[in-house]
């Protein structure tokens, strides 16, 4: 029964990782940008949210109402700016750029912030509370907020891109953007549109990961980028519900290598999309290669 | 004679293709003069001075090999931090087992570039961005994996042995030797192959990859050397890091700040060039010298000036110095000289060396 827990606590942490990977997956989609700052603009997100808590007293849960927004405004800012500038450069430079940008980021946290964690207190009902089934399956409430909170960001990117007519506008730019200016859209105002709905999801994951873990400035580069990385890769590049997918897989493997041995829990992780690259590096659920 | 063959002729007479532009035996002998004085050191200067000398050989070396990567075979890594830990552990290793560090440094050089090969087969299945956190995410697992031996000190490492008995003095020296040692290596390597036939092919991937591809150039096989080289340089420089530290930390030497201080020495002197990663780590040591006592700022800083350099200046600070005098110190490419009669004093064109 343990190892049945332990799949369910994997899989309702890959709603965590898609929200982590969902942002990071889109700005490839429809920009190519592979965006190297996008686990630290997450840390961002979560220490913003930490600030307007503490000057608003908002309630906790509330304060993505807030925190998104600025985030969506800064990715659209920075897309405009510094990206654009770069892609105009080449694929080189993008990596540069964000890379720049990535260690300014942590190191300007590690300065301001400190190395100390912080966390994002959500109540103690929520943090240590949890449904129980029989008595060794647990569902924690707080992941199950996170997973909830992950389909509907999917569910809501989808519709957005499916059916909005900026959303027909970001998926004309992202198959040919020539063609789309040609048709008189701006495409680097939809680039920047896609930025900050990548930037206001990965700072939910932010929050999400402050709430569920603690915030450290490293935390963005260590944790939330690669396993973003890794859930991208496992889910098929350039798929939003592949996010999901490829971030459950990853959960539930790192759930399992716990479970074997504490130690093991990124490993695992790790080997499985190490797995995926040899076995299958179209993603393990892509129709298309080229989507 | 046709007028095809009498214009060939004609060109053949007049144009000269050469190395350089001026006799290459100065530079070679300024280098040997510099490495020569380099080598005096330890005689000169206090251990602490050495010791810097040693952070600087152990960045120029990396950042050879970072330029060698991203500079000619377009593939960007982060994960260069896997090699630099790989190269550190082989040396504890073979240490642990009784040889010498200094014997062991050339072996775990060989067995970073053999690691290589695997690793590479699984990165290479991605490109650019993709690539660049696949190689980081390898980095992490390689750590993961390494930890989980307690006969190598797990998470926190062991100290190196080998050195019992060896005098303080003549420690630092040697230590100080072998780095200088790695760095001359390095930049021979990367300097020989860079005017091999592969250079060529590299120098084709750099300014135009699918130009290259088209032109029959192997781009997969010739990336793949640059990423064993690159793999067995960064090992070498990770050896030399156990050296000077005496002791090797899973956390330290698998740092991703290793990747993001060889990149930007990289970019700040300048991709594509030889001489770029040397004034670059030139200076990442003046700026990480000047400002330590402030903590990270030198790191927010580095990341600035290379987020601005590789906006708007995009040859770095060598390709400033480069575009007005058209002067190498590693005379790499072709220069193109025109007949004897034109005016010597005209701009002459440097082919297959840069745009």
């Amino acid at each position: 029964m343990t190892w049945v827990n332990a799949i369910i606590q994997g899989l309702l942490t890959g709603g965590l990782y898609a929200l982590f990977a969902c942002g990071l997956s889109l700005m490839f989609g429809v920009m190519k940008v592979v965006n190297l700052a996008h686990g630290d603009l997450a840390v961002v997100g979560g220490y913003v949210a930490v600030g307007i808590i503490t000057v608003t007293h908002i309630p906790v849960l509330w304060s993505f109402v807030i925190v998104v927004p600025v985030m969506a405004v800064i990715g659209y800012a920075l897309q405009r700016t510094l990206i654009q500038s770069a892609l105009n450069r080449g694929v080189l430079t993008t990596l540069i750029v964000t890379l720049g940008l990535s260690m300014v980021i942590e190191n300007a946290l590690l300065e301001f912030f400190s190395a100390n964690t912080r966390g994002i207190g959500a109540g103690m009902t929520l943090v240590t509370g949890s449904f129980r089934i029989g008595s060794q399956i647990e569902l924690p409430y707080l992941l199950l907020l996170i997973f909830a909170i992950a389909v509907a960001v999917l569910l809501g990117l989808q519709y957005f891109l499916s059916q909005s007519s900026y959303g027909r506008l970001i998926r004309a730019v992202a198959d040919d953007k020539e063609a789309a200016q040609l048709s008189g859209a701006d495409y680097r105002h939809v680039f920047g549109i896609a930025a900050a709905l990548a930037l206001g999801t990965v700072a939910l994951g932010g929050i999400a990961y402050g709430m569920y873990q603690s915030l450290d400035p490293t935390a963005g580069t260590d944790t939330i980028l690669l396993f973003a990385f890794v859930a991208v890769v496992i889910g098929g590049l350039g798929s939003l519900w592949g996010t999901l997918a490829g971030g459950i897989v990853l959960g539930v493997a790192q759930q399992i290598g716990a479970q074997v041995n504490l130690s093991d829990e990124l490993l695992a992780g790790y080997l499985v999309f190490l797995l995926v690259l040899v076995l299958r590096p179209q993603g393990l659920f892509t129709r298309r290669a080229s989507s | 004679m046709s007028l095809a063959t009498r214009a060939k002729t004609r060109t053949a007479e007049s144009f000269r293709v050469t190395r350089s532009q001026r006799n290459v035996v100065w530079t070679g002998a300024g280098a040997l003069v510099v490495v020569v004085v380099l080598a005096f050191f330890p005689f000169l200067v206090y251990s602490g001075t050495t010791a810097i000398l040693v952070q600087g050989f152990i960045v120029l070396t990396l950042a050879t090999m970072w330029n060698l990567m991203a500079g000619y075979a377009g593939l960007v890594s982060v994960g260069q931090q896997g090699f630099v830990g790989l190269g550190a552990y082989f040396v504890l290793i073979l240490a642990l087992h009784g040889a010498s560090p200094f014997a062991a440094l050339p072996v775990a050089v060989v067995a970073c570039g053999v690691a290589a090969l695997p690793l590479w087969w699984l990165v290479s299945r991605l490109r650019s961005g993709y690539f660049a956190i696949a190689t980081w995410v390898l980095a992490a697992a390689i750590m993961l994996f390494i930890e989980q031996f307690s006969s190598l000190g797990s998470g926190t490492g062991l100290p190196l042995p080998g050195f019992t008995g060896m005098s303080p003095t003549l420690l630092t020296a040697y230590t100080y030797w072998i780095g200088l040692a790695v760095t001359v290596a390095a930049l021979a390597t990367v300097y020989l192959l860079l005017r091999s036939r592969l250079g060529l092919v590299l120098t084709a991937i750099r300014d135009d990859e699918v130009a290259a591809r088209s032109s029959g150039a192997r781009v997969g096989l010739a990336r793949l050397l640059v990423f064993v080289v690159a793999g067995a340089g960064c090992g070498a420089a990770g050896a030399v890091l156990a050296i000077s530290q005496l002791q090797v930390q899973p956390t330290a030497v698998f740092d991703v700040s290793w990747t993001a201080e060889m990149a930007f020495a990289a970019i700040i002197g300048g991709l594509g060039t030889i001489e770029g990663p040397i004034i670059g780590t030139l200076v990442y040591m003046l700026l990480q010298q000047t400002l330590q006592s402030f903590n990270a700022w030198y790191l927010i800083i580095l990341g600035l000036v290379a987020i601005v350099i590789a906006l708007f200046a995009r040859r770095g600070l060598w390709g400033l110095v480069d575009s007005r005098l058209s002067f190498r110190l590693f005379p790499v490419g072709y220069w193109l000289r025109g007949p004897v009669t034109e005016d010597r004093r005209s701009r002459r064109r440097a082919v297959g060396d840069q745009v």
